[in-house]
């Protein structure tokens, strides 16, 4: 079927014609930004963002650290998880300037050493959930003392993934934590 | 060999690139704006005054170089609606902007006018004259198998048992929302995106952009999840992103967020299945009779295979001498629904094994044993008339299943249980099923696929084709296939990247044929690349890298590419008017036992234990394949028990992960998965398809064991706590009348 041609009202005729080429990148908002340092896997950083930016953004757009990724924007997924002074945090839920003075750890300082059981128990699939599982999986690893209360299986259920049903990363967190996991 | 993930630690450390991590300079960030009413005429489209509408670019069905279609499998479906819309969001206008924010809000402060018309929102009653959107009657496509005489069968059966079941519309989570960049490159419009299909989003430009295809190339983007899910909405960001791009001349990224992405995208088609069977008293099947009706939604998108696939897989895998499957799908004023995961065999086998329980609950049989008395054996034919001839042991398959769940003893020990616990029910449930590996009848003839194996210069080996990674395991798996076929190491194969200005067309990355049609194709390729080297068989490894790079030394600047082109195995044939014949190459068999607790009070049911035993020919890498059973079941199991979409007007409303609940590691216990693998003569090294056989078994598994756990008969999936405890309290309100 052909589309027919359009019936609009005169009103809807006047529609403004959108500019050609070049057009500037004006912060339209207008608001104030605020001065942001913050110290990025090791790398002290000062930025100037406006009061609504996300730290996964960021993360991801101004510093280019994509490691990070966002699933759902509401912190729900954990796929953007990261820490924030030690602690695993959603960074889709922290305005960047609440990290004013604070330590942020990304993916992207993780060493290739803690990935290797991860890899070898199929903890990854399509890999997008993965960096944020890899970064929870961390601070579990960090912190044994958790497993003394609480599964791998509750402590991960904060990261949600929708290829590997859990089995490849709890095993993975298993062997990383040198546990025998439930196969191999 | 022991062959890990190849792009595993690159997506473990976080160095994958997927689109929306692409370094792209200067770029617009597209927005779509979209109907908010589900069919009427648009009257006017107004733009808010408190935007300066020069700062941006915009989009309309007029700035569409081509015809204004989707194109598929019909051209129902508008790139941007132009006088009508026919659902909730459908894309009506495009917004651009370099800041995302900015470009957000003026997508918001359009507003399009609409008169609205009445329309079809409940896709279980027929239409209303004035409803009629598509044919005469709303119906997208009617499909009829038939087998013997099912109405003389059925007056005959000493038994005949009858059953509606439903599924609902399930969301795929593919956990990196869609997402397309366009550009233009000189004369060539590039769009790179999170895509299933290069040749069906190129195939959609060229037609709408009314563009050669040398002025058009289209690049996967690692890809974070698809299940179906972009296997042909991709096409439409497509489209849109390309629109924008070729307005403005400059480079434009749209990535939606989560909440449009569950609105607008498409998701598994609900369904009503009606089974009435007639058994003997032993439970012999007799005759199956089945009616399936199939919510299509606002456009014909995939729905015609989508149903094709669910009636060949309607009647389970079981020989019966006499059936009849009769499906419909039909138009509603709903998001179109569209490819996931099984592509209606999971809808279809839903309704047949929770049957199959309904029939040994009425006969006072064991379901294994009903299934075990049933199931097809090599020699006796599926309801097209296909003889199935591939000498995998289904009833051994059971016997595993049943031994590694414990199931006897299981059993036992409920029945214990559930006497003298207050407050729980305990229940253990079987379902056996099949999956159809690649395209249905004719269609791999069709899709004529080719693959090229190129030797390099440096002597390693490039595989090309379109078929995409997504996180099932393409690359490894083709890196493993040449390896075998040539005697290479895992390093010296190259996966190209699927960009159609330098891969050959295998055809999308769909309906499990990855492994078994594509990888043929990649072997063929190999031996095809041995043949112009003018090598022999045995000429592997080291002789043939050598081989390789005397061969470039010879030809300089020239391509060394061994070529395969689809050949149908021999002794397949399939009948498209009457749907008789074989109507797939090959299948993959599932025997699933789920061990569920349902909480009496709150209704929630919980899986305690899960077995997937399947076989599905030789398996090539054995982490990977174990992974995909694993996602497939517990994607599942969330179907199942808690996936729901709310609906308001044909549009999702829940569209948000806090409200839309799949299961997380702490709601699913760990998935035991064994493998008994029959080599298939016609795939690599055996090989046939896994991808979607696993996401068809659970569901009714899950069912059947809380139908087993608390006596209940659950016919309809989400079985949501809500809808379980209606279930219970209807039963005790029975119960209680009857004493």
């Amino acid at each position: 079927m052909m589309a027919r041609p359009p019936k609009r009202s005169p009103k809807a005729k006047r529609r403004p014609r959108a500019r050609r080429g070049k057009t500037s990148t004006p912060e339209v908002t207008g608001q104030a930004t605020i001065s942001v340092n913050v110290t990025v896997n090791g790398v002290p950083v000062t930025l100037e963002v406006p009061a609504e930016e996300r730290l996964l953004d960021t993360l991801r757009y101004r510093l280019r650290l994509t490691g990070t990724k966002e699933g759902c924007g509401e912190g729900e997924c954990g796929s953007c998880t990261v820490y924030l002074n030690g602690l695993p945090v959603n960074s889709c839920l922290v305005p960047t300037f609440q990290a004013r003075g604070a330590a942020v750890q990304t993916i992207e300082s993780v060493g290739p050493d803690e990935l290797q059981p991860f890899l070898e128990h199929g903890a990854t699939q399509c890999g997008a959930c993965t960096p944020g599982v890899l970064m929870t999986a961390r601070w579990v690893r960090d912190h044994p003392e958790l497993l003394e209360r609480y599964s791998i299986r509750e402590l991960m259920a904060g990261n949600l993934c929708r290829c590997t049903g859990y089995d490849g990363i709890a095993d993975g967190l298993a062997a990383a934590l040198g546990r025998v996991p439930s196969r191999t | 060999m022991t062959l890990y993930r190849i792009e595993g630690l690159a997506k473990l450390a976080g160095r994958e690139r997927y689109v929306d991590d692409l370094p792209l300079g200067d770029f617009l960030w597209g927005m779509t704006v979209r109907s908010a009413v589900p069919r009427g005429r648009i009257r006017a489209i107004r733009f808010g005054k408190d935007v300066n509408w020069h700062d941006y670019v915009v989009v309309d069905h007029r700035d569409i170089p081509g015809p204004n279609e989707v194109l598929l499998i019909e051209r129902d479906q508008p790139v941007l609606a132009a006088d009508r819309v026919r659902h909730v969001h459908e894309p009506v206008l495009l917004v651009a902007h370099a800041s995302r924010d900015a470009a957000r809000r003026a997508a918001r402060a359009v507003e399009i006018v609409v008169d609205p018309e009445d329309p079809v929102l409940d896709y279980r009653r027929p239409p209303r004259p004035d409803q009629v959107q598509y044919g005469s009657d709303n119906v997208f496509k009617r499909i009829t198998i038939a087998k013997g005489d099912v109405e003389r069968a059925l007056a005959n059966a000493p038994v005949v048992v009858e059953g509606v079941y439903e599924t609902g519309a399930q969301e795929h989570v593919y956990l990196e929302p869609q997402g397309v960049v366009a550009r233009l490159d000189g004369d060539v419009l590039t769009v790179v995106g999170s895509m299933q299909c290069p040749y069906y989003v190129l195939t959609a430009l060229k037609h709408a952009l009314a563009r050669d295809e040398r002025g058009l190339r289209v690049v996967q983007a690692p890809t974070g999840g698809g299940f179906g899910g972009k296997e042909e909405y991709p096409s439409n960001v497509a489209l849109h992103a390309a629109l924008l791009s070729l307005k403005s001349g400059r480079t434009v990224k749209i990535v939606y967020d989560r909440g449009e992405d569950l609105a607008a995208t498409t998701k598994r088609h609900p369904a009503r299945i009606r089974h009435r069977t007639g058994v003997a008293p032993d439970g012999r099947l007799l005759a199956q009779d089945i009616e399936i009706l199939m919510d299509g939604g606002a456009y014909a998108t995939l729905s015609p295979v989508v149903l094709s696939r669910a009636t060949i897989h309607a009647a389970g895998p079981y020989r019966c001498d006499h059936v009849r499957v009769q499906g419909r799908a039909v138009l509603t004023n709903a998001v179109p629904f569209g490819a996931f995961r099984g592509f209606g065999a999971p809808q279809a086998q839903f309704a047949a094994e929770r049957h199959m329980d309904a029939i040994a609950r009425q006969l006072d049989m064991d379901p294994v044993e009903l299934r075990r008395i049933n199931l097809l054996r090599d020699g006796d034919t599926t309801p097209t008339g296909q003889v199935i001839r591939d000498r995998v042991d289904r009833i051994a398959l059971v016997e595993r299943a049943v031994d590694l769940s414990d199931y006897r003893t299981k059993q036992r020990a409920h029945a214990a249980h559930n006497s003298t616990n207050p407050r729980t029910r305990r229940g253990i449930g079987v379902a056996t099923f099949y999956h159809g590996v690649g395209f249905t009848g004719a269609g791999e003839v069709k899709l004529q696929s080719r693959v090229w194996v190129a030797g390099l210069p440096d002597g390693r080996v490039e595989v090309r084709a379109a078929s995409v990674e997504m996180g099932q395991g393409t690359i490894t798996v083709f890196t493993r296939i040449v390896a075998e076929r040539l005697g290479l190491t895992p390093g010296d194969v190259v996966i190209a990247e699927p960009d159609t200005s330098r891969v050959p067309d295998s055809g999308p990355t769909v309906a499990s044929r990855t492994v078994m049609v594509v990888g043929k194709l990649v072997e063929r390729a190999c031996d095809d690349l041995r043949l112009r080297l003018e090598l022999a068989r045995e000429d592997r490894g080291d002789t043939l890298r050598d081989a390789i790079k005397a061969w470039h030394r010879t030809h300089r600047g020239e391509a060394l590419i061994g070529e395969a082109v689809y050949r149908k195995p021999p002794g397949i044939e399939w009948d498209d008017v009457r749907y008789r014949g074989d109507a797939y190459a090959g299948f993959g068999w599932g025997v699933n036992v789920a061990e569920v607790e349902v909480d009496l009070p709150t209704g929630n049911a919980r899986v305690l234990d899960f077995v997937a035993v399947q076989d599905v020919g030789t398996v090539l890498a054995e982490t990977l394949a174990r992974g995909q059973v694993q996602g497939g079941v517990v994607q599942a199991i969330g179907w199942a028990l808690t996936e729901e979409c709310r609906w308001r007007d044909g549009a999702m409303v829940n569209n948000q992960l806090t409200n839309y609940v799949i299961p997380t590691s702490a709601d699913v216990p760990p998935i035991r998965v064994a493998f008994m693998e029959t080599p298939f003569e016609h795939g690599p090294l055996g090989a046939k398809g896994l991808g979607e056989l696993p996401i068809d078994g659970p569901a009714p598994a899950v069912l059947n064991a809380v139908a087993a756990a608390t006596g209940a008969d659950p016919r309809s999936i989400p079985l949501t706590p809500e809808r379980l405890l209606d279930l219970l309290e209807r039963a005790a309100g029975v119960a209680a009348t009857v004493t």
